[in-house]
């Protein structure tokens, strides 16, 4: 029964491919360059794939994310700097493409609220203990 | 302590679970939109995947009417459904571009002998390279083009029936 289940599987396999053009070589390939390779994952990391979203494009086995990966590593063995194409994709995709958006007048209140916390918090601990005191 | 201060943290978690609730019952919309919308076509060049049909690029719109820049594969299943109103646009005289996303050359021969073909130009992009200078995140996608070569709306998904008047008046508008 198992047998034929991974039977079942194999054949089911090219129903799940979607395209038959090769994938780009760059998007399983690593650059040659260990310092260029490092900068292109460590984008590829925080951008995020767009038909399977909640995975990073490095993660993703999605053609469209092989074809992402193959374009940062291309741009940034071309000697552009991470932040040039991540700012690329942004202009295009919005801040919503990458899992590090820049703050924003949506997102500055996750930052700074903890902060606010604390400090009610700091004021509510100095007040107390001055009444106890007291 | 004044009094009023008692119901300050009440009313903190009413405010809280109000956003929460708001959040969750929002409808979930996962599309991605491009950010070019209202700008210009950013600049390529894409060359022809099947002879006898010219390939696209950025230098072909402008030209003073609007034209809709459709992105599809071979492969897209939803690509199928949209195909009889893509015909049933350009029956209505819209000038139709193509941008063939990872495909090839036989394949979208037989993708257009099946369903139809509406296009004008086919321009081959095997490596979606195209696809993310438009900021487009998947097929299909259709791209209204205004005749200054702006980008005027995006559609997202295959084009259905309803949307075939949308389109027809984004092209008005556009023109």
């Amino acid at each position: 029964m198992r047998m034929l289940a991974l039977a079942l599987l194999f054949a089911a396999a090219p129903a799940f491919a979607q395209s038959n053009v090769p994938q780009a070589e760059l998007a399983w390939k690593q650059l040659p360059d260990p310092a260029r390779e490092a900068e292109a994952r460590a984008l590829m990391e925080e951008l995020r794939c767009l038909v399977c979203q909640g995975q990073s494009i490095a993660d993703s086995d999605a053609e469209m994310a092989g074809d992402m990966r193959a374009l940062v590593r291309e741009r940034i063995a071309a000697g552009e700097d991470a932040g040039t194409v991540r700012a690329w994709l942004i202009e295009r995709y919005g801040d919503y493409v990458s899992y590090d958006p820049p703050i924003s007048s949506a997102s500055a209140p996750l930052w700074i609220a903890p902060l606010v916390l604390l400090l009610v918090g700091a004021v509510i601990a100095a007040r107390s203990f001055r009444r106890r005191r007291g | 302590m004044r009094r009023w201060l008692l119901w300050l943290p009440l009313v903190a978690f009413v405010a809280l679970a109000a956003v929460a609730v708001h959040g969750l019952y929002r409808p979930n919309d996962l599309t991605v939109r491009s950010r070019l919308v209202g700008k210009p076509l950013p600049d390529f060049a894409l060359p022809p995947l099947i002879e006898g049909r010219p390939g696209v690029s950025q230098a072909d719109f402008a030209t003073g009417a609007p034209r809709l820049l459709n992105i599809f594969a071979s492969w897209c299943v939803p690509c199928i459904a949209e195909a009889p109103h893509l015909l049933r646009l350009k029956a209505a005289g819209v000038p139709i571009d193509a941008v063939a996303i990872r495909d090839t050359a036989p394949a979208v021969r037989d993708f257009l002998a099946r369903h139809g073909d509406p296009y004008a130009r086919i321009g081959d992009d095997p490596r979606s390279a195209v696809q993310f200078a438009l900021g487009s995140s998947g097929v299909p996608e259709t791209f209204v083009i205004d005749g200054q070569g702006r980008i005027a709306m995006q559609h997202v998904g295959p084009i259905n029936e309803a949307d075939v008047p949308r389109i027809l008046q984004a092209l008005e508008d556009a023109r």
